[in-house]
């Protein structure tokens, strides 16, 4: 197999780039870290990561033309992945500090824990297991959480989740306070998730392996 | 299955150091805090927290090299403190490779500062260290600079309003517990967790297992952080961790005493124990 050689960490100017970084390095990847349209597209493939608030973001990512950097790398068929807020930011809406459009990649939008109930403790910090479903929309064997046993443990970090409209988007679903939330989700070749890969130990840095390595 | 309960080594660091005090105070030296930081990580610890002891008396945290240093060989997230005055420190610090900061001092006098630090980086990146210290007539007030000066602030009314300024989480130290071995206060413990919605972190006091699992039993806990216990195990599993830098007090360590209070254990052993007793943990395959 062909080792993609170049990825483009999307920078918007919020997000700890640091730690995607570091695992993408010691995986033997050439990483850029950039929010330049040219660099992005030639690479191989491209992360969009994220700490920070949807309103926030997406303000930087248009200042920086970022919206047709994310998409064209998309419809180039190139890996794909979206982090947290990174993963968030995919989807039509979200409804954090004031309602925000997002890139509209994906349809469905972004929810607070904290409207669920009462009871719930947010934000949900922690480690909490993901559960896969059967997916149908697998397109060139672009399955990154295949060789994952059912129920792994992976660390999240965040007070809002994403309800996608279309179902067989969803790849893994996670509970929290009682709720079932979208974890993940798949499609053919952007795979975007609500934990950190990045800081779930040396399975986590599997699946970014998995994903690069093809 | 939901979240699983938070196993957190606590590092206090001093210069290039891992020290260890108890109530917060006497430090002594133990060794390279990214050696400590490895073993932790590889018996599967869920996250690290460092503590820059003498930020306060340096006015500022010297800790960017050693959280570099650790970012590159451990993939769990990074809490830092010690000496965190303004957004710039902040950034600084994430930059360096945390993932989120412990702010304690800085915000005793300026509660707003909690907003505006969460406001820029996200709640969930804000962690507000309290030090509680149990007063005569029963009451709790938190304290600042290692449990040296009080703040005049109530534990659990200053819990409350830390939560409505935007914290992410409130780690919990128990000074007169802190090194001591006896076991966490539990009542405040209870009491602190019921009081808030954000997730809490109990820290201070931990001698032995049970004490944990008394701790986590009856309580919706995020995290426990600990020090004493994992750190006598690294040194009793890896006597020749590091060249000791010659800095502070490294008498302890030539003595191999620990104190007999604690019953050093491992990560793993921990975890073990507490799902034997039915709390979920994350077991490192």
């Amino acid at each position: 197999m062909n080792k993609p050689y170049k990825i483009a960490v999307i920078d918007y100017r919020m997000s700890n780039m640091f730690s995607i970084k570091n695992a993408l390095t010691v995986l033997g990847f050439d990483v850029e870290v950039t929010s330049d349209y040219s660099t992005i597209v030639s690479c191989d493939g491209a992360i969009l990561p994220g700490v920070g608030s949807f309103p926030e973001a997406m303000k930087n990512i248009k200042e920086l033309n970022l919206d047709y950097a994310i998409k064209d790398i998309i419809s180039s068929g190139k890996p794909f992945v979206g982090i947290c807020l990174g993963f968030q930011l995919l989807f039509d809406k979200s409804d954090e500090i004031e309602d925000t459009f997002g890139l509209g990649i994906l349809p469905g939008e972004v929810k607070s824990f904290s409207e669920l109930n009462d009871k719930i403790r947010v934000p949900h910090v922690g480690w909490n297991n993901i559960k896969k479903k059967q997916m149908t929309n697998i397109k060139n064997n672009f399955d990154p959480l295949m060789k994952l046993k059912d129920q792994e443990y992976f660390y999240f970090v965040h007070s809002f989740y994403v309800k996608p409209e279309d179902n067989k988007d969803i790849y893994t679903t996670t509970e929290h306070g009682g709720h079932n939330f979208c974890s993940s989700i798949l499609k053919e070749n952007i795979f975007a998730c609500q934990f950190h890969p990045e800081k779930s130990g040396e399975k986590g840095i599997r699946i970014l392996s998995e994903i690069f390595n093809r | 299955m939901s979240l699983t309960l938070r196993i957190i080594p606590r590092l206090d660091i001093k210069g290039p150091n891992l020290v260890k005090g108890v109530h917060l105070e006497g430090l002594r030296v133990l060794g390279k805090p990214e050696s400590f930081a490895k073993y932790y990580y590889e018996q599967g610890a869920d996250e690290l927290f460092y503590q820059d002891v003498v930020a306060s008396l340096y006015g500022r945290n010297n800790l960017h090299s050693i959280i570099s240093r650790t970012a590159k060989e451990v993939f769990i997230p990074l809490t830092v403190g010690g000496g965190i005055r303004n957004i710039e420190d902040i950034s600084s610090i994430l930059k360096a490779g945390a993932d989120k900061v412990s702010i304690n001092t800085s915000v005793i006098g300026n509660p707003e500062f909690i907003s505006s630090a969460s406001h820029t980086f996200g709640s969930s990146t804000i962690v507000v260290s309290i030090e509680a210290i149990k007063q005569p007539d029963g009451s709790y007030i938190a304290f600042t600079d290692n449990g040296r000066n009080s703040s005049g602030k109530e534990v659990i009314s200053w819990a409350k309003e830390v939560e409505q300024l935007g914290a992410g989480e409130i780690l919990l130290t128990f000074v007169d517990q802190e090194g001591s071995g006896k076991g966490f206060d539990l009542m405040l413990a209870k009491q602190i967790c019921s009081a808030v919605k954000i997730p809490v972190i109990i820290h201070g006091g931990a001698g032995n297992k049970q004490h944990v699992l008394d701790l986590t039993k009856h309580l919706s806990l995020s995290g426990v952080a600990i020090a004493s216990l994992f750190h006598y195990d690294c040194i009793l599993h890896n006597r020749q961790l590091d060249d000791y830098e010659e800095e502070g007090n490294i008498d302890f360590l030539k003595s191999n005493r620990v104190l007999s209070s604690i019953e050093s254990t491992s990560i793993k052993e921990l975890k073990s124990f507490l799902i034997e007793n039915n709390i979920a943990c994350r077991i490192n395959e």
